[in-house]
């Protein structure tokens, strides 16, 4: 009986199926752990080898982790509401009210929402813990900067996914917001300089192509905003996201690991 | 002393592979990446310009509003809600006081009980005139081009046009149309 499950075993572990997929076998040396982390395009992004200090939740807080994992969460909810919900003036409101009421586990929306408030709760502690274990000093400061760019990202996320749901508190919230984009300097139609950009008489910057059009595709919150202020959340700033981060962990790894002394 | 002067090398003459020299090369390097640096600018531009429609669909800034006669003495809210503006009629004249907070741009709403204009924002008060005395707001709201047309004597809004309180424009001739 044994020796036929021994055979049955063999067969399998000897397969070229299962020899593509688990190509270094069981990774019993340091050698053959440091292959698999390498070989493995999802591993590779982590460290081979991880320090004491770099799992005591007291020290890291496992903010930036919480941040990444809300991200995933995030993405996931955002691309299930996706299949219902209608970026344009006539729709978007009833959707929203709709993927509450007529959808099954109408809480997707919530979870999307809460999830966003968190993640930027969490984008901030993690940037806390990072400034009071001093982990921005070299050779970390690369990595801080991609961090803060990473948090503008998130609050920018947090920003565009307002609008969606078409309520008056949504248009309000951006008309007030989008309206800082007047004060870009030379761009912005009431920006510092951008009254000496003329010529003659005839002002280069008007309201119809000043930072503040770019972003809402309009003189005012309309369609065009909602349009824009959808696909830059969904899919734009996402992707730059997701690069950023890629780099942010790549070089975690490459810095000394996480946090602790270099 | 000689051994050490043959020991400097003759200067190499310029290495010709297949009609590929150092020049050459440093050239066409050149050339390259100036191309390729132009097109990359040309092609941010287009990109750019590509996020700025010919075409807008929105309301006119320029509209017709009536005969002066249709207007009672107050303030008339009938092209708040398209046009963004207020027709103000006092004893004397008409002006035409566009409905954006300068605070942060909310639309502000007319309470004829108190005699005044709030914005529900940050709470922004303004007079009837326009002139600001609540709230956040830094200076008062803004007045529209208003003019009569020569041909059916209706009163003629211009939004892009705008006259500001607090550089001394509400007394231009275009802020206003004077009433009998």
């Amino acid at each position: 009986m044994i020796p036929r499950w021994r055979q049955i075993q063999e067969s399998i572990v000897e397969s070229q199926l299962w020899k593509s997929i688990f190509r270094v076998g069981v990774p019993n040396t340091n050698r053959k752990r440091v292959l698999a982390m390498l070989g493995n395009v999802v591993l590779h992004l982590h460290p081979v080898k991880t320090r004491k200090s770099g799992v005591k939740m007291r020290y890291t807080w496992c903010a930036g982790g919480v941040t990444f994992f809300l991200f995933l969460v995030l993405t996931f909810t955002g691309l299930l509401l996706m299949f219902y919900y209608r970026p344009t003036v006539e729709y978007a409101f009833v959707d929203i009210l709709d993927l509450r009421e007529q959808v099954p586990f109408g809480i997707m929306r919530e979870v999307h929402r809460w999830g966003a408030h968190a993640m930027v709760i969490t984008v901030w502690i993690h940037m806390f813990r990072v400034f009071m274990t001093g982990s921005y000093k070299p050779p970390r400061e690369f990595n801080w900067v991609i961090g803060v760019i990473l948090l503008v990202l998130t609050l920018l996320l947090s920003f565009t996914g307002y609008l969606l749901p078409w309520d008056q508190l949504a248009i309000w919230a951006i008309t007030v917001g989008s309206n800082m984009a007047s004060a870009t300097p030379l761009i912005g139609l009431q920006g510092p300089g951008t009254g000496l950009l003329k010529i003659g008489d005839i002002p280069l910057v008007t309201s119809t192509n000043d930072a503040r059009f770019g972003l809402l595709g309009g003189r005012f919150v309309g369609a065009g905003a909602l349009l824009r202020f959808y696909v830059l959340h969904c899919v734009g700033i996402p992707l730059i996201a997701a690069f950023l981060m890629a780099v942010h962990f790549w070089r975690v790894r490459k810095d000394g690991g996480i946090s602790g002394p270099v | 002393m000689s051994t050490a002067q043959n020991r400097i090398p003759a200067p190499e003459p310029d290495l010709d592979i297949d009609g590929v020299t150092r020049r050459s090369t440093l050239k066409w390097l050149t050339l390259a990446w100036v191309g390729f640096t132009a097109a990359t600018v040309a092609g941010l531009t287009a990109t750019a310009r590509f996020m700025f429609p010919n075409v807008l669909f929105e309301p006119p800034t320029r509209f017709k509003a009536g005969d002066p006669s249709t207007y009672a003495i107050g303030v008339d809210e009938r092209w708040k809600e398209k046009f963004g503006v207020w027709i103000v009629r006092n004893t004397d004249s008409i002006y035409a006081l566009v409905a954006v907070c300068v605070h942060l741009g909310c639309t502000p709403n007319w309470l004829a009980a108190q005699n005044k204009f709030k914005c529900p924002c940050h709470g922004s008060g303004y007079y009837v005139s326009g002139i600001n005395f609540e709230g956040p707001a830094p200076r008062a709201l803004e007045r529209a081009e208003i003019a009569l047309s020569p041909d059916d004597g209706q009163i003629i809004v211009d939004k892009a046009t705008r006259y500001l309180y607090e550089r001394g424009q509400w007394s231009d001739t275009k802020a206003f149309v004077k009433m009998a």
